[in-house]
């Protein structure tokens, strides 16, 4: 009997073999190798002392969590950088991505995804360099507001813990809602249009269209993006870097966990200490995925699936 | 099945998210044994950062931290020929390249397509290879000091020396780090190039006390030295002091009761003192009694820079400087015709690399320098020779030719007004000299009586990285940003701790 059917199951396994070996090279060694030299005792002196690696156990990471370190403060700073840039985003994304779909208004849209998308064309180093120029002492920003408000001295942008942390949620905006913008839009021409028919014979108005078809048809590409965003979110680095100078500005009020561990990195090479704040960065964002991940799972109403027997 | 799914699309989103975080692949450094000294603090628990004043001054108590000369590496690997044709020099900017350019006589300018002209920073123009006469191509290696990147990019490559065919010549160093290469493994010594202490006789002390490695073996040359000087601007000076006349000026700037005094006129007349917090900063640091570290590896905040603290922090809240940090737009515009600041603390270089190019033509000619309250130096470019070189005879030459060649220097002095380390022949330039930029007057004259002052015997290899994140940390005192003055140097202490896990906090 089972002879009859020829297995193809075995080429399945072969297609995918390619993401599974470059997986296990490229990320899942490195990934252990840090899990393993965050243990150690490993850093240069002067440049050219090498101490360690000596085994110290968890050490590193008893360190890490010394109150003293603050580590609770960065990751609230990665937070608070990383929620003020995405409620904007998510929200003009949603806005664009439903007006350009909409076929009532039949707009033509090619040149606005394209201009949306340019800044994060724009290397985020770059970015930031352009707002920190920008919003400097002596910026144009700052020109503009002593002309209007006639006030003689420059508003310092940048020595303000809110006004640096809402550039950096700017720029951060500014450099992803194209992307979110065209995804979503992608998503919501997969909607079937019969939906949007239907709704309208039975007087729906655009607003209850949006909210009872758009936006609970497009879940799943809202929650891709929202977990993607939280991780690109977690390992903020390079824009605040640029603008808030190493992080060390306003009392390490704009200091991100990357940058954090960067400091670690930058002048001692210190491997075990930035290790162990790798791992933590790992778990967090493993915990916060799984979260995301589950309640929205929940969320749908369990479907009855016919052929769910697992018969074919 | 459905669930099965869903654990396999859970651990799929897992890995990606993991592969997203994988910081970049941390090596193994093959654990090469350490040298033996400095502490083994580190990732120890329990450390704190607060500041205690007794603990401080219990730590200024041990003595400075005396570094040992490390080992040299051996050579494994011979250069190769390209590597021997070619001149590999690391620099962070461009002052050495257009005083090599413009005073090494072996450098071919034609076949470098030097014209003579400067572009906007006042740096040569030239073309894309530049060569030496005997057709050696100089490779500038060029990273930005900012961050410490450029001793990242040293460390690294110089590390990799001992066993590349592509070997570094000469490599540049400041005074700020420059222990950190002198008592390091990888330098080679200026005797055996074949320079003799009699070549080297007429230098200033101190330029060759700065890269005296533990065993008293010199292990660079400079061609210049760097006392400090306080330069400012004889249009606000006339209108505010009714004088431009630099010793009527220095009168006013004498001690530091008098600059507070005439930094309140200003204010007054609606002019800044200083423009940055950090621009009286050296006048302070180099006049501490105690080095950055001592010798239990504990930071040590001599009682000068509380001084400096004091003075900054009064000036911020009087409005006497404009709030700017060294080196960013606003502290290089208040150079310039636009600014309102009247003075800037600058030693040699600063004057014609730095001060010059922000002045420009509007300002030419109304800048002028008085000592000013505090002697001190700021800087300096020290060379050394890389171990390993394959161009051990050309390194010897510039060396000779930039800081040891007595005419050479005195035009170096003549034709850049930067203060060269020759000490006979500053002194005759002394005797009869005036720079158009500062209106005619003759610094070289004060730059030589300064010179012999300078005191650098309380350098240390931690230098940079502790001054850097110090004076970033007390920006936030300044400005408010944290509650006290403590607080600001618990954030000191911790970026310094960051840097370097060997160093300690004072503890009672």
């Amino acid at each position: 009997m089972h002879r009859k059917s020829v297995s193809y199951a075995k080429w399945g396994y072969i297609f995918i073999a390619p993401f599974f070996i470059v997986f296990a090279i490229f990320t899942l060694v490195p990934l252990v190798s840090t899990f393993y030299n965050s243990l150690f005792e490993n850093y240069t002196v002067m440049g050219y002392q090498q101490i360690g690696p000596n085994f110290v156990g968890l050490d590193n990471f008893s360190t890490i969590f010394d109150e003293e370190n603050d580590l609770g403060k960065y990751f609230v700073n990665t937070f608070i950088l990383w929620i003020a840039g995405f409620i904007p985003q998510i929200f003009f994304s949603l806005l664009f991505a439903s007006w350009f779909t909409d076929l009532r208004l039949k707009l033509k849209t090619g040149a606005y995804k394209v201009i949306f998308y340019l800044p994060n064309v724009i290397m985020a180093a770059a970015m930031g360099m352009l707002f920190f120029t920008m919003f400097s002492q002596n910026g144009p920003v700052n020109s503009i507001y002593m002309k209007i408000t006639g006030s003689d001295a420059p508003y310092m942008f940048f020595t303000h813990a809110n006004s640096q942390r809402a550039i950096i949620a700017l720029i951060n905006f500014l450099m992803w809602f194209g992307n979110t913008t065209i995804m979503l839009m992608a998503a919501i021409n997969g909607i079937d249009p019969s939906l949007y028919e239907s709704a309208q014979i039975d007087g729906a108005n655009p607003t209850q269209t949006f909210f009872k078809i758009t936006l609970p048809l497009i879940r799943p590409i809202l929650l891709y993006v929202l977990i993607t965003s939280l991780i690109g979110g977690l390992q903020m680095y390079d824009v605040p870097q640029i603008i808030t100078q190493d992080g060390l500005s306003c009392d390490r009020t704009s200091m991100t966990v990357v940058m954090y561990l960067q400091r670690y990195l930058s002048v001692s090479k210190n491997y075990g200490m930035a290790g162990a704040l790798s791992v933590i960065l790992f778990i967090v964002a493993a915990v916060l995925s799984m979260i995301i991940f589950t309640t929205v799972q929940e969320r749908e109403p369990k479907k009855k699936k016919p052929a769910a027997k697992g018969g074919k | 099945m459905a669930n099965f799914k869903r654990v396999l699309a859970a651990s799929l989103a897992l890995c990606l998210a993991g592969s997203v975080l994988t910081a970049c692949g941390d090596k193994d450094e093959g654990g090469s044994g350490s040298g033996g000294k400095g502490g083994s603090g580190g990732s120890k628990g329990g450390s704190s950062y607060a500041y205690s004043e007794a603990a401080n001054k219990k730590a200024q108590e041990v003595g400075d931290l005396k570094q040992t000369k490390a080992d040299r590496i051996e050579q494994t690997a011979e250069g190769s020929e390209t590597s021997k044709k070619q001149l590999k020099i690391c620099t962070w900017n461009n002052e050495f390249k257009n005083r090599l350019r413009a005073y090494y006589s072996k450098y071919d300018k034609e076949a470098s397509g030097m014209t003579g002209e400067t572009d906007d920073n006042g740096d040569y123009i030239v073309g894309e290879h530049e060569y030496l006469t005997d057709g050696t191509e100089i490779i500038w290696v060029t990273t930005p000091s900012d961050d410490n990147a450029y001793q990242n990019k040293l460390d690294t490559d110089l590390a990799g020396q001992a066993a590349s065919d592509d070997k570094i010549d000469m490599f540049l160093i400041e005074a700020d780090y420059a222990l950190k290469y002198v008592n390091g493994p990888y330098v080679l010594p200026v005797s055996e190039l074949g320079i003799t202490d009699d070549e080297l006789a007429d230098q200033y002390q101190y330029t060759k006390d700065v890269v005296t490695d533990s065993n008293g073996t010199l292990e660079g040359v400079s061609w210049q030295a760097t006392p400090g000087l306080f330069a400012y601007r004889r249009d606000i000076a006339k209108e505010v002091l009714g004088t431009d006349d630099p010793t009527e000026v220095q009168a006013a700037v004498s001690d530091w009761s008098k600059f507070d005094e005439t930094a309140a006129k200003m204010k007054e007349a609606g002019y800044q003192m200083l423009s940055s917090f950090d621009d009286s900063y050296r006048t302070f640091s180099n006049n501490v009694s105690h080095a950055w570290v001592n010798s239990n590896m504990e930071i040590v905040i001599d009682d000068n820079l509380f001084t400096w603290i004091d003075q900054t922090k009064s000036y911020t809240d009087n409005g006497y400087n404009n709030q700017t940090s060294l080196w960013d737009d606003q502290w290089c515009a208040d150079q310039s015709a636009a600014g309102k600041v009247f003075g800037f603390f600058y030693s040699t270089w600063g004057i014609d690399f730095t001060l010059k190019g922000y002045a420009g033509d509007e300002l030419f000619g109304q800048w002028a320098v008085c000592p000013g309250p505090q002697p001190y130096f700021w800087g300096g470019t020290w060379m050394c020779a890389a171990d390993g070189t394959d161009n051990p005879d050309i390194v010897a030459d510039i060396m000779r030719e930039l800081t040891c060649n007595k005419d050479n220097m005195v035009a170096i002095t003549n034709g850049t007004q930067d203060y060269t380390n020759t000490v006979s022949g500053m002194t005759e330039v002394a005797a009869d000299f005036a720079s158009d930029f500062l209106g005619g007057q003759n610094h070289i004259a004060l730059f030589s009586e300064a010179a012999p002052k300078i005191d650098a015997s309380k350098l240390g290899p931690y230098d940079q990285g502790l001054n850097e994140s110090f004076q970033a940390a007390m920006k936030d005192y300044y400005l408010g940003n944290t509650a006290s003055v403590e607080d600001a140097i618990a954030n000191f202490y911790k970026a310094a701790i960051e840097k370097y896990p060997e160093l300690k906090v004072p503890t009672e």
